[in-house]
């Protein structure tokens, strides 16, 4: 980080994450700065608001040890860069991509500027590919496809980190075997949740298509809002340039949005909804924003950002917000993972936007958009009957919807239950669908076409196909 | 403008750039400029806005992101409000929040979008044939036409005289292929000034165009959505919310309504949204058929794409962009209907800039000139007579995204002060995969009044029909109530009767399935039928039920599954198997009621 710049001794004031330096001049906004603490510890900061001759610099190692009289800053002419490089993959950085696994930078390498470009939508390709990720709560219900954004809504203590490294390991193509890499930023997690996800992808065998950007629990908290865009900048190279399939797993946005309001109050701003900043639904898009594919490129970046719901609330705001950004989510209930469902993957909540034009005909099986709205609707009628049930009684039920108890608990425990270690077809998956649904009577099967009932359902069906009240 | 770089000459009018906090930047030495002037920022000439005038010192809000710029780099003054340019070959092109076409701008520089990028918003290049409507010595007013274009073969672009010039016709051009930038008439105004007129013209986004008069409302805009033509329609020139949480369908209802609505014109603004909505856009309409004209839907609409990661103030102004777009349109003696998704972020835009402005917020931090901005952005809705004499309208639909699904937050609240159309949408119907997730108790529609005569003419029954059925709806409501709380069955039949009835109208007639060929758009004479039977089918099994049938004789009643699966099933001119279902239920129903009286 040697570069020409001139060099101011000492700094007005400290406050929190922020450092004021008066007197400067020629700086830019959003400049790279070099902090130098009393005791010749080099940390990196960036600019955030700049005048003719005063600037506020927010210092990514944190403030602490640093002294008005003893600090000195460089200001380094350019915005936040990493280097980007194929090379990359196998190796663990920081959030700042610098090498925390004990081997050299990569000197040769391109640098890019973590905040990268908005993508031009006409320069988009429409996401359309499915993934089979073998489990079939998502395969079926909620579809990933290539280039789709989908978070995963978890909760303390449920097992999202199981399900994202399960998605990692049997996500593929249908009839394809591509160039793929995964690229994992974790912000604030735990040791023992990073060396989780370390341990999963060696045994799986993919370490070596793995980068890892690591700002963890004990890493200043400032160092995770760079953390997630080192990540997608190497993502974008490797998908764009390098034309490969890329699974960007984030964890855990919410620490990432907790540190961008620590941010937010040291500056003094007029907070929003409990305390974030007004611009949090922007900043969270300029992140995840950052997935897709570009027309005519052969690459792709998948994004799976993992969030920890406050007091499982999806209505606070940063589920909220990024439920609004995202094409759809994946949500974790307690009341299902208490019930020893694993995937707990809520059924009614959970939501895949590109689903619809990444399945049925010649994607995976005409009958899939279908089956798919069936158990929708069934299971939501589940609900209401689970409902009514809890102020009747079970034994006090229409045989109907009795029917409709019964196959709500096989729905859970044969479609939405499978092993960790279980990777099903997506016809093994339609095939379950069907099984259940043919627990109910064919004349509540509404959302599928007569041909499709013929096919599926009439076949060795044993259930009572007339509505008798 | 973007596209026209400000003029390097010697009296270029300099200012300073003093501060730079995000897309705010303060600026000094700039007395020559005024308020919502536009500025070239900095040495990478970023578009901007002048927003506060103090003194010599002015604040900008920047349209691009301003990492890199310095206190000290010049700003550019243009003497322009932010204008668009108007003329043929908008249509079917898609636009930036600040009217930069994207096309242009990704050949130009790939496929990100760079900094300072500048594109004309019109081809200069391209031809046009012009025909002339107007001769030498003839007297123009503003907004006459004197010529017009085929600009796509279904629309017929009027070249008008710009609102604010008029006079005596001194030359027009002869039939034939003229460039948008040349002059094509000269027009010698009451001052005895010449005044060139070419195909293109400018208008400053913020300023609604002129009309002669505002007009009551008289026709629905037609969406081929049941749940909104036939309980809750909106006017031809109305304005529209919706409102709902993430994942109940705001931007599905919005691309239908795009899609199939009978508007002639679709301005389409994805303000703050998904990249790949857009994207889904354009690559889908291209493909799809107007019903009405028979050509792709792409050549009537226009897209103005300001996405969730383009920079915040370019969303603050595509708003006003595409509305301006649509007045231009309206003033040929269009209908139009404007999408916008979604005014929540672009009322966050105006918080976002707002605060950095730091100006005393008001209600949860929004600025309290909230509900004015909102007003004056649905106030330019509306029926009217246009400059020239004909009519034309701008019906404005507006997603909302409240926080957490809650109506009672201010964005949902002001906007619904404006409109008088408010399609509610339930997390409920969604999570059930009811589409479109409209609820029909929260829901309304004041220009049911406005419009009811249209119907008439077209349904006699149709208010009449429509109100049995959302009776039996409202009743179920109630009922539902009581049934949670001791199980349907312990209802008596009558009122069973009613809960089964509600559900075949929400299976058969509210939800709609916008992947299916037939059910994807519904014509009002399917509609009406449909509406028809279904009261036909709830008011004679009340009468049956309450002599003495039961609910199972009703339940086996032939024809009851066609009926449920009617919307997918029958299209929508083939009246002949209408008939024959009407015929089948009602045959089965006179057979139950003669056995009941043997």
């Amino acid at each position: 980080m040697k570069m020409a710049g001139l060099e101011y001794c000492g700094v007005k004031n400290i406050d929190g994450p922020l450092v004021f330096v008066d007197g400067v001049s020629n700086v830019a906004y959003d400049e790279l700065v070099e902090i130098t603490a009393p005791n010749g510890e080099l940390r990196l900061g960036q600019v955030l608001d700049v005048t003719s001759h005063s600037a506020v610099v927010q210092v990514f190692g944190g403030s602490d040890a640093l002294s008005p009289a003893g600090t000195r800053t460089r200001f380094l002419g350019s915005s936040l860069r990493i280097p980007v490089s194929k090379d990359m993959l196998g190796r663990i950085f920081d959030g700042l991509g610098r090498p925390k696994d004990g081997l050299p930078p990569l000197v040769r390498a391109e640098r890019r500027d973590v905040n990268g470009l908005p993508v031009n939508p006409y320069a988009r390709e429409y996401p359309r590919d499915f993934i089979q990720t073998g489990i079939s709560a998502i395969d079926l219900m909620n579809t990933l496809v290539r280039g789709q954004k989908l978070p995963i809504f978890s909760g303390n203590g449920l097992p999202h980190n199981r399900i994202a490294a399960q998605i990692a390991r049997q996500a593929k193509l249908l009839n394809e075997d591509v160039d793929f890499a995964i690229v994992f930023a974790a912000m604030g997690v735990k040791h023992d949740v990073a060396r989780f996800f370390i341990d999963s992808f060696e045994q799986s065998g993919v370490l070596n298509n793995v980068a890892m950007f690591l700002s963890l629990a004990d890493d200043p908290s400032v160092e995770r809002l760079i953390t997630p865009r080192s990540a997608l900048t190497l993502a974008e190279y490797l998908a764009f340039d390098e034309g490969m399939h890329v699974l960007v797993l984030i964890t855990d946005m919410s620490n990432y949005c907790e540190s961008l309001r620590e941010i937010a109050t040291a500056r003094g701003e007029i907070p929003s909804r409990k305390g974030y900043p007004g611009y949090l639904y922007s900043d969270l898009a300029s992140l995840y924003e950052r997935a897709g594919r570009l027309r005519g490129g052969a690459g792709s970046i998948t994004q799976m950002p993992i969030l920890t719901m406050p007091s499982d609330d999806i209505s606070h705001p940063i589920p909220d917000l990024t439920g609004y950004i995202t094409e759809g989510q994946i949500v974790l209930e307690r009341d299902m993972f208490q019930r020893g469902i694993y995937p707990p993957v809520a059924g009614l909540p959970s939501l895949s936007r590109l689903m619809k034009d990444g399945i049925g005909k010649g994607r995976t099986r005409d009958d899939h958009p279908h089956v798919a709205s069936q158990l929708f609707a069934a299971y939501s009628k589940v609900k209401d009957v689970r409902a009514l049930a809890s102020v009747i009684g079970e034994e006090e039920l229409s045989p109907v919807d009795k029917l409709f108890v019964k196959f709500g608990n096989a729905f859970e425990s044969r479609v939405v239950a499978q092993g960790e270690y279980e990777n099903r077809s997506i016809e093994q998956t339609l095939a379950l669908g069907w099984d259940v649904l043919k627990i109910l009577p064919r004349a509540e099967l509404l959302r599928l076409s007569e041909e499709e009932l013929k096919q599926y359902y009439d076949q060795s069906n044993t259930a009572t196909t007339v509505f008798k009240p | 403008m973007p596209g026209d770089t400000v003029k390097q000459n010697s009296n270029e009018r300099l200012g300073e750039i003093t501060r730079v906090n995000g897309p705010i930047v303060e600026a000094r030495h700039m007395e020559h400029a005024g308020m919502l002037e536009v500025v070239e920022v900095g040495d990478l000439h970023l578009i901007g806005e002048v927003i506060r005038v103090r003194g010599n010192a002015v604040t900008i809000q920047v349209y691009e992101n301003t990492s890199g710029v310095r206190p000290g780099e010049a700003v550019r003054c243009s003497s322009r409000p932010l204008s668009v340019r108007l003329g043929p070959g908008l249509l079917g092109t898609i636009y930036d929040g600040i009217q930069r076409p994207l096309d242009r701008i990704a050949a130009q520089s790939g496929a990100m979008i760079a900094r300072g990028e500048k594109a004309e918003p019109l081809d200069t290049e391209k031809s046009w044939h012009f025909q002339p409507l107007a001769a030498v010595g003839q007297r123009l007013q503003a907004g006459e036409p004197f010529g017009e274009v085929q600009e796509t073969l279904s629309i017929l672009h009027k070249i008008m005289v710009p609102p604010g010039i008029s006079g005596e016709l001194l030359s027009i051009a002869a039939e034939g292929d003229y460039r948008g930038t040349e002059t094509i008439a000269t027009l010698r105004d009451a001052d005895g000034r010449e005044q060139p007129l070419s195909m293109f013209q400018y208008w400053p986004v913020r300023e609604p165009r002129p009309v002669r008069a505002r007009l009551q409302m008289a026709q629905p805009l037609l969406t081929g959505l049941r749940v909104i033509d036939t309980f809750f329609p909106i006017a031809k020139g109305g304005a529209a919310a919706i409102p709902g949480g993430f994942g109940t369908g705001k931007t599905m209802t919005q691309q239908a309504l795009a899609k199939w609505s009978n508007a002639q014109i679709i301005v389409y603004i994805g303000c703050g949204e998904r990249g790949n909505e857009m994207t889904e856009v354009l690559r889908e309409f291209p493909e799809l058929i107007d019903p009405r004209s028979g050509r792709s839907l792409m050549e009537r609409t226009i897209l103005i794409a300001n996405t969730s990661n383009m920079p915040v103030a370019a969303r603050e102004v595509s708003i006003y962009t595409g509305i301006t777009l649509a007045e231009y349109y309206r003033d040929m003696g269009y209908d139009v209907a404007i999408m916008a998704d979604s005014t929540s972020r672009w009322a966050e835009a105006l918080r976002e800039l707002s605060g950095r402005l730091e100006e005393m917020p008001a209600d949860e931090g929004f600025p309290a000139y909230l509900p004015a901005r909102l007003a004056g952005f649905y106030e330019r809705a509306g029926r009217v007579e246009t400059l020239q004499g004909s009519e034309g309208s701008v019906s404005v639909i507006g997603a909302v995204s409240p926080p957490g699904g809650d109506f009672s937050e201010p964005v949902t609240q002001h906007t619904s002060r404006f409109i008088r159309c408010f399609w509610a949408l339930d997390r409920d119907l969604a999570n059930a995969r009811h589409y479109p997730a409209i609820s029909w108790r929260n829901s309304y529609s004041e220009y049911l009044v406005e419009i009811a005569d249209w119907w008439k003419n077209h349904d006699h029954n149709w208010k009449n029909n429509r109100d049995i059925l959302m009776d039996i709806l409202q009743e179920e409501s109630n009922l539902q109530h009581i049934a949670k709380l001791v199980g349907p069955d312990a209802l008596p039949d009558s009122q069973r009767l009613t809960l089964f009835t509600a559900e075949i109208i929400k299976n058969a007639f509210l939800q709609q399935n916008s992947f299916d060929d037939i059910d994807m758009y519904c014509s009002p004479e399917k509609q009406s039928w449909m509406m028809r039977l279904l009261v036909k089918f709830a008011t004679r099994t009340l009468v049956i039920i309450q002599k003495g049938a039961t609910l199972a004789d009703i339940h086996s009643l032939p024809g009851l599954e066609r009926l449920m699966r009617m919307k997918s099933e029958i299209k929508n001119d083939d009246t002949q198997t209408m008939a024959a279902l009407e015929q089948q239920i009602s045959t089965g129903l006179d057979a139950l009621e003669r056995s009941l009286r043997a």
